[in-house]
């Protein structure tokens, strides 16, 4: 019998009823703002990623005024721009035996059991009209020769259910979402903000009612009212200042908000993408992903024997010339049902293994080989036959096989070929895990509201549909499902009792003290009179999180961590140096705001991280695996949302728990073997 | 502004561009086709060549052509010039450092100044020949009866010995006929381009015929002065 | 490797500016072109002076943000390569890199190489998508067979991450590469007819409200295009402003 104090669980406002009934039941009962009163509603969305343009899009085609803000400078540039393989529908257009609930329960097996049943549904519900809505939007899908749309499998499904546009999904479903929310600017119905960036959420009489946002070109500090704020401002993976997100993407949004009363879930789930090119040098800025759907053609494979790593990395071996039976295969070896195909932080682990068994294959011993070679073979052989060329030599099989493998991947191998100089087509790609996406983030309810009424929060930025990982091409179907299908209609029904309240006036005190604040932070960070620049606290923090809150995690290393980040957030705030003033263009300055928050998020990543005593998903800790390496769950004291309450040190943080209950699917041990 | 007239728009200044440079392509191979009679020689020639502009300046339809040629001339120059100031002041600052020539060929970035060439050229063309046959005093040939202005002797004396001029003369033909060449090398193309008519198939046929024109016409037309030139004196 | 930056200074927008030379050292040559800028700013920063600034993000070639003209070239000397993809092994060791910002009149400078790329998003906005509404019912997404040719021509015009190196290079400072490219992605899909001739007008007239200049048929847009767009879609907007000048009713 557990205590009172913990059965108490978060409410998380999951409709009643079936689980496939429950978002249609919900969409037929909650409040409606009709069409007069929502032009008197004002909505802020912050960032224009796929969530933030689709809801920014969505909501002023309702009615809504709303207000989009980006630090960018158009809401073009956006990272899920980057997003390269493709976005997960439940179509079922391969006949493979796809359905709503097998999306559904790929994506809770693939979180390894730690996401909410309800939430994951809606998605898998959804899913196929992101598809619909995006052709509709212009959105050039890959096509096969009928004209109908080709789809790609992805890691740790068995069925081919993802949409792509070469390796450029990412850029294509944003330029979609794009194009709709231009629309609406031109309408006049979003007001639309570049450059500018959140620096604050204002919180009125318990309710969210509106931003304090900086002018980047200016510095200006401004004051937006609403009567609700999205925050769509995506995931906080730069905390580990190496990551495959961009260079301006932050947590400081998020963190705001949790400061100002939003609670932060599971911070510890942090996805490390098995497919990266490998760290280079000291001054790397960012990592590069290469699109996992890599994994459906390449093979992922080191030398058996270390005499041969030792060969390849001084260079008097080419890996293709080691031959077939000198190369350990690992995943296909480890993992024969799922191959190379894996869920990523299975993918992610097992490279890891292989590299601190010593037989990484570059010279810092951490990489390994993506091959393609089998791949052109085979796709060479199949075009010799469609072409009905007999018995095909083998250049022009491989000629074939090429052409094939690039109408595929060209962008992906253009961009690793520019990157490493290396040309894949000839010489397997090296390839080693980094940090993605993160699956934790603002702790939302069934309605993606936070703790805090009236702020909400959409895509990365919440911690909803993916539990302990994310499984491919699903980030991008979370991000437009959340913006174009939910938010519009969950927002309502707390709006609806917003329609007499007339315009926020920004004038009040809260606003006053918010302002002021913003205010102090930067002057705090602008006079210190210190000497060592920005970018040297983040790499260092970087680090930090990399060694000891990274692929593997144990106790004592996130206890160290903890003393650290602090240590280091001291001698941040006294030595950190920010030339140029705040009120003009100075990104060192807006680089700093975002460093001071990622310290503090550093900090209660490890809180939770040591906190979660299991392993789950991305989530590893050294402690809780069995006999093979594997990871080793715990459901009876783990199977909830780690929800942590703000209240002064990031690591001093109170823990809600939200109890997750699974009636529909049944808690197994994942396994891809 | 939405739906602002045909000539305003930037598109529409270069389908204005497109069509009268590709008529005043037209008007060339005409020009050329009567001007090739100068290679004929002695009276046969001379007789040819003066019917040929008796029919260019008596003929109604002709008229209306030389009109519209007039017309396309002063056309092409002023939208070229107005073109040109719009483009200037679309990039008030320039760059400290331009290597134009990786990714552009000299003559469509030099159109302006060719295109002031042959715009000097022609003046001085109209000056030499036009205004004379029109107002000056041009002595006559009577063919078949009909008396025609002998604007064959004209053509020959000025390219000849009593010209002091001449030679210059000739140079300056000669220059301008280069700077057509490097005109329509990029202007024929692009005209096509212009006006949207590129196509697989379509725009290597065109490019080929452009430049093969851009070439075949100027050398012509500056082989003929360089023919009489050297043959007269 | 050692190279000699001569890189445009500007304060602020109505400021003047000037070309300032910075030696640095100590390069290799796996560096990105903009990790070289980072190194650079890192000493000024040590220095106490102020760093150079200049638009970043996603340093993979597809955000569209970085924008230098590097040596008389948008996105310096590699073909289909943005700033960010550029590695200093493209430079001789010794080099003198001018840097410059995109130049154009609808692209004022905010700082040093930062310039406002904005008029590119009021050409968007004046027509750059197909009218429907999010609501997710719409026809099923294979009702409208799309011939694949013409899906993998629209995705070729798609592509275009509104860098705006086509304006930078251009020497009329024309946005024609980029208001056709998207012009011509919509005219090849079925989604886009109904509002064809209508987004072909009004995207032109906006850009030419922006103040770019006008297309002269160079091609040099489409040889220093990062992603490759093809002067093909320019004739195509060519050709349906001409048809929606011409023909169009009402």
């Amino acid at each position: 019998m557990r205590d009172q104090k913990q059965s108490a669980s978060m409410d998380a406002k999951v409709p009643q009823g079936p689980l496939a009934d429950k978002w249609t039941q919900h969409k037929n009962h909650v409040n409606l703002v009709n069409p007069a009163n929502k032009r008197s509603i004002d909505v802020i969305v912050v960032g224009t990623g796929l969530a933030g343009s689709s809801a920014a899009a969505s909501l002023a085609e309702m009615g809504y005024n709303v207000k989009a803000f980006c630090f960018q400078d158009s809401p073009r540039r956006a990272h899920s721009i980057a997003a390269q393989g493709g976005i997960n529908a439940a179509k079922n257009y391969q006949n493979d035996g796809d359905s709503t609930f097998r999306l559904f329960y790929d994506t809770i097996k693939g979180g390894d059991y730690r996401s909410r049943e309800a939430n994951v549904h809606r998605l898998a519900e959804v899913s196929a009209n992101i598809i619909d809505q995006c052709v509709m939007q212009g959105v050039p899908f890959a096509r096969d020769y009928g004209g109908m749309l080709d789809n790609r499998s992805f890691g740790g499904v068995q069925v081919s259910r993802t949409f792509y546009a070469k390796g450029q999904t990412g850029q294509q479903l944003l330029l979609g979402a794009y194009s709709a929310l231009s629309r609406q600017i031109g309408q006049g119905k979003v007001e639309m903000f570049n450059r500018h960036e959140m620096m604050d959420v204002v919180v009125v009489d318990g309710k969210c009612r509106g931003i304090i946002a900086r002018n980047l070109i200016t510095g200006a500090l401004e004051r937006h009212s609403a009567h609700a704020v999205v925050l769509c401002t995506g995931g906080y993976g730069n905390t580990f200042f190496l990551s495959t997100n961009a260079m301006g993407s932050n947590a400081s949004a998020a963190w705001k908000a949790h400061r100002k009363g939003s609670y932060f879930a599971n911070p510890c789930y942090t996805q490390i993408h098995p497919t990266c090119i490998p760290v280079s040098d000291e001054a790397q800025s960012k990592l590069t992903l290469m699109s996992e759907s890599l994994r459906n053609d390449g093979r992922i494979w080191v030398p058996k024997h270390k005499k041969d790593v030792a060969a390849i990395r001084s260079g008097a071996l080419k890996p293709v010339d080691l031959v077939e039976e000198d190369r350990d295969y690992y995943l296909e070896r480890r993992y024969p049902a799922f191959g190379n195909l894996v869920p990523r932080d299975v993918a992610s682990r097992a490279a890891k293994e292989r590299c601190d068994a010593g037989m990484g294959v570059n010279s810092s011993g951490q990489a390994v080989f993506l091959d393609f070679s089998s791949a052109i073979e085979r796709y060479g052989k199949t075009a010799a036959n469609v072409k009905g060329i007999e018995s095909p030599s083998a250049e022009q099989i491989e000629d074939l096989g090429r052409e094939a493998v690039e109408a595929k991947y060209g962008n992906l191998f253009q961009m690793y070929q520019q990157i490493t100089a290396d040309n894949p087509y000839e010489t397997p790609m090296k390839i080693y895990p980094a940090v993605h996406y993160t699956m934790g983030g603002l702790w939302v309810d069934y309605n993606l509201m936070t703790t805090v009424p009236g702020l909400y929060a959409a895509g990365e930025a919440n911690f909803s549909d993916h539990g302990a990982n994310r499984l491919g091409a699903s980030a991008l179907m979370q991000g437009l499902a959340d913006g174009y299908f939910v938010l519009p209609y969950t927002i309502g029904d707390y709006l609806a009792d917003d329609i007499r309240t007339g315009a926020i006036s920004t004038e009040g005190a809260e606003f006053d003290t918010a302002e002021r604040g913003v205010r102090e932070r930067i002057e705090a960070l602008m006079g210190n009179g210190g000497t060592t620049p920005v970018d040297d606290f983040h790499r260092e923090l970087g680090k930090i999180m990399w060694n000891k809150c990274g692929m593997s995690r144990n106790a004592t290393d996130l206890q160290s961590a903890i003393i650290e980040i602090q240590a280091l957030r001291e001698r941040f705030y006294k030595d950190v140096r920010i030339p140029g003033r705040a009120d003009q263009f100075n990104p060192e300055l807006d680089k700093a705001g975002r460093v001071a928050d990622f310290l503090e998020l550093g900090e209660l990543m490890c809180k939770d991280a040591l906190e979660r005593n299991e392993s789950c998903g991305g989530h590893f800790r050294e402690e809780h695996q069995n006999a093979e390496g594997e990871a080793d769950r715990d459901d009876i004291n783990f199977t909830h949302v780690s929800s942590w309450e703000f209240t002064g040190v990031p690591s001093e943080a109170t823990l809600h728990k939200e109890e997750l209950a699974f009636e529909n699917v049944e808690l197994k041990t994942r396994s891809y073997k | 502004m939405a739906k602002s007239g045909l000539l305003s728009s930037s598109l529409s200044k270069k389908y204005a561009m497109a069509a009268t440079g590709l008529f005043l392509c037209l008007f060339l191979a005409g020009h050329l086709a009567g001007n090739l009679q100068l290679f004929i020689g002695g009276i046969q020639g001379q007789t040819a060549f003066n019917e040929y502009a008796h029919f260019m300046t008596t003929n109604p339809a002709v008229k209306l052509l030389s009109y519209l040629t007039y017309f396309s001339i002063l056309f092409h120059a002023v939208d070229g010039v107005v073109l040109t100031v719009q483009n200037r002041r679309a990039r008030p600052v320039r760059y400290a450092k331009e290597r134009p020539a990786e990714n552009a060929g000299w003559s469509s970035r030099n159109m302006m100044l060719l295109g002031t060439v042959m715009l000097v050229f022609i003046v001085v063309h109209m000056q030499n020949f036009w205004w004379k046959m029109h107002f000056g005093v041009v002595p006559t040939q009577m063919v078949e009866g009909v008396e025609m202005h002998d604007l064959h002797s004209v053509v020959m004396a000025f390219f000849g010995p009593e010209n002091l001029y001449a030679m210059p003369a000739a140079g300056l033909y000669v220059v301008a006929m280069a700077a057509m060449g490097f005109h329509l090398w990029h202007g024929f193309e692009s005209s096509f381009q212009s006006l949207g008519l590129r196509f697989d198939k379509f725009t290597p046929l065109i490019r080929g015929f452009g430049r093969t024109f851009s070439v075949v016409v100027p050398f012509l037309f500056a082989a003929i002065v360089v023919f009489i030139f050297v043959t007269q004196s | 490797m050692n190279f000699t930056l001569k890189i445009w200074r500007q304060d602020g927008p109505k400021s003047p500016g000037r070309m300032v030379t910075y030696p640095v050292t100590g390069i290799s040559d796996e560096m990105s072109f903009l990790e070289m800028i980072d190194v650079l700013n890192d000493q000024l920063v040590r220095n106490g002076d102020e760093p150079v600034a200049f638009d970043h993000d996603c340093r993979e070639g597809i955000c569209g943000m970085c924008s230098m003209f590097i040596n008389g070239e948008a996105h310096g000397p590699n073909r289909l390569t943005t700033t960010c993809q550029l590695h200093m092994r493209s430079f001789k060791d010794g080099e003198t890199i001018y840097i410059e910002p995109w130049r154009a009149a609808a692209f004022p400078i905010i700082r040093d190489l930062v310039v406002d790329r904005s008029a590119m998003d009021r050409v968007m906005q004046s027509g750059g998508y197909v009218s429907v509404n999010t609501s997710g019912n719409t026809v099923d997404a294979n009702a409208l067979p799309i011939p694949k040719p013409a899906a993998d021509e629209a995705f070729q015009a798609a592509a275009c991450i509104g860098c705006g190196a086509c304006v930078a290079t251009c020497k009329n400072a024309s946005a024609m590469l980029f208001v056709s490219a998207k012009v011509s992605q919509l005219a090849l899909l079925p989604q886009g007819q109904p509002e064809r001739l209508n987004r072909a007008e009004s995207m032109v007239e906006q850009m030419d409200l922006e103040g770019f200049g006008n297309c002269t048929n160079t091609g040099a847009c489409e040889v220093e295009c990062p992603v490759g767009i093809s002067l093909d879609h320019i004739a195509r907007m060519n050709r349906d402003f001409l048809h929606a000048k011409v023909a169009k009713k009402g």
